[in-house]
C-alpha cells in the first residue's frame, strides 16, 4: 500500500519549501514535500539573481531554482507532484487532500506556499493576458524585439525587470503611482542609467485596449489628468497575493488578505503548523529570507514532533 | 517542454499535425521561460492521461518564430486547443491541472 502518512509535510517547492527539505531530509526525518509543478516557486519568474549570498557573480533564477532542489535531493528529499485543494488542520494528525482526490496525513506540515503575481483589475487586463499583458519579463521580454512596452510598479520586481526588456525592447515605459520608486538603491541607479528607460510618476493606468494585441494604455495621474501611450505590450509588476485558497484560513488568523502570521520560530496558531517564505505575513520577501525561515521552521517541526505526545 | 513524454512539433509540421481528426493540445514554449517549466511535469501526466483521445503536443517559440506570430503568442507558457485544425479555446500561465482538464474537456 502507498504511504500516505507522514511526520512532516512540507508543502511547496519555491526557496522556503527546498531548504526545509534540505534540512528535513539531512535531520533524517519522516517527510514528504508536496510540489504543484517543477520546483522553484516564483524564483523561476527571476531573470537574475544577484543577491543571494555565495554566489558572487549573480545566476539566473532558473539555475538558482534547480541546485536548491539538487542540494535536497542529494540528502534524500521525497517528493510528490499534486495540487492540494483543501485540509483538515483542527486535530493531529493532519489531514490534506489533493486535486484528485488523494488523502495525505502528518503529525507537523510546513506551509510553504507562496505567493503569485497581484492583477491590477482594469478593462483589458484579462482580455489580452497572453496577448500583449504579461506577468513575467523574464518569459515573455524576448517577443518585444525593438518595441514600446510598459512597466506598471516602482519595486524591486518591476524596476529590476525594466532594465531586463531593455535588452529587448527599444523602449520600456515604467509607470509608478508615487514620484520615487521603492526599489534597492542599486536596482534604481541601473535603470535611471538605462537611456531606454522613461518615467511616468505619481500615475496609474486605468485600461488597456487593442485590436487582435494591446495597442494603447490610458492613463491617469493624480491630479485627475488622463493620457493615452501607445504601448505594444505592457508588465504588470506591483506585488503578489498569497496562494491561500487551500488553507484554513480562519484557524491560522490570516491577514492581509491570506497571508500567516507566525512567531519568530515560524509557528503559526496552530500547534504543529509552521509558515516560511512569502505566505508568512512579512514586511520582507526575498529570497534569502525564504530559505532561512525554511531551516527555521523544519527546527521547529522537529521540536514540536520530539516534544508534543501525538 | 524538454521531454520526450510529449511530442515536439515545428513550424513545417504544425498545420498538418493539428489537422488530425482527434483533438490536440498545443504547448508552447521555450527554455529560457520558468513558467512553463513549471508546467511541464503536468503537461506530461496529461499527455499519459489523454493517450489516444487528445494529442498533446510542444512547440519551442525559440526554434519556430511563425507559429506563435500567426497567432499572436506574446506570453508562454501559451496553450491553444485545436479541434479540426480550429482553434478551441486557449490559456497563458502557470496554471493548474484542473484549468488544463477543464480546457481539454471542451474539445471532447
Amino acid at each position: 500500500m502507498k504511504k500516505t502518512h507522514f511526520e512532516l509535510i512540507i508543502l511547496g517547492s519555491g526557496p522556503a519549501g527546498l531548504t526545509a527539505g534540505l534540512y528535513a531530509a539531512r535531520a533524517r526525518l519522516d517527510h514528504l514535500l508536496i510540489e504543484k509543478g517543477a520546483a522553484g516557486g516564483q524564483v523561476l519568474l527571476t531573470d537574475w539573481v544577484d543577491n543571494y549570498p555565495g554566489f558572487p557573480d549573480g545566476l539566473s533564477g532558473f539555475e538558482l531554482a534547480e541546485k536548491m532542489e539538487a542540494h535536497a535531493r542529494r540528502f534524500g528529499l521525497n517528493t510528490l507532484t499534486a495540487n492540494v485543494v483543501s485540509m483538515d488542520l483542527s486535530q493531529t494528525p493532519k489531514r490534506l487532500t489533493t486535486e484528485d482526490g488523494e488523502q495525505l496525513s502528518c503529525n507537523a506540515l510546513i506551509i510553504c506556499t507562496g505567493a503569485r503575481p497581484q492583477l491590477l483589475g482594469i478593462p483589458g487586463e484579462v482580455e489580452f493576458t497572453g496577448r500583449g499583458v504579461s506577468y513575467c519579463a523574464t518569459c515573455d521580454a524576448p517577443f518585444y524585439r525593438n518595441m514600446h512596452v510598459a512597466v506598471v510598479g516602482g519595486g524591486n520586481t518591476a524596476v529590476q525587470e525594466a532594465s531586463h526588456l531593455t535588452k529587448f525592447a527599444s523602449r520600456v515605459t515604467l509607470i509608478h503611482r508615487r514620484d520615487a520608486l521603492r526599489a534597492t538603491k542599486i536596482v534604481q541607479e541601473r535603470a535611471f542609467a538605462n537611456d531606454k528607460i522613461d518615467f511616468i510618476w505619481n500615475s496609474h493606468i486605468t485600461a488597456i485596449e487593442g485590436e487582435k494585441g494591446v495597442e494603447r494604455i490610458h492613463i491617469k495621474d493624480n491630479s485627475g489628468k488622463e493620457t493615452s501611450l501607445a504601448v505594444d505590450g505592457v508588465f504588470i509588476l506591483i506585488g503578489v497575493i498569497p496562494n491561500s485558497e487551500m488553507l484554513p484560513l480562519q484557524l491560522l488568523k490570516a491577514e492581509h488578505g491570506g497571508f500567516i502570521p507566525t512567531d519568530n520560530e515560524t509557528r503559526t496558531a496552530i500547534a504543529g503548523v509552521m509558515a516560511a517564505g512569502d505566505i508568512r505575513s512579512k514586511e520582507v520577501r526575498q529570497i534569502v529570507n525564504a530559505a532561512g525561515e525554511g531551516a527555521t521552521a523544519v527546527l521547529a517541526a522537529e521540536h514540536y514532533l520530539n516534544n508534543s505526545t501525538l | 517542454m524538454a521531454s520526450d513524454k510529449v511530442q515536439a512539433i515545428n513550424d513545417a509540421n504544425f498545420k498538418t499535425t493539428i489537422s488530425a481528426s482527434v483533438p490536440c493540445l498545443v504547448d508552447f514554449w521555450a527554455p529560457w521561460c520558468g513558467p512553463c517549466k513549471a508546467i511541464g511535469p503536468v503537461i506530461e501526466d496529461l499527455a499519459e492521461e489523454y493517450k489516444g483521445k487528445v494529442t498533446i503536443l510542444k512547440m519551442n517559440v525559440d526554434d519556430n518564430p511563425a507559429t506563435p506570430g500567426q497567432f499572436g503568442i506574446r506570453a508562454i507558457p501559451t496553450l491553444i486547443l485545436f479541434k479540426n485544425g480550429e482553434i478551441v479555446d486557449q490559456i497563458t500561465g502557470a496554471v493548474g491541472k484542473k484549468q488544463l482538464v477543464d480546457l481539454i474537456s471542451k474539445a471532447l
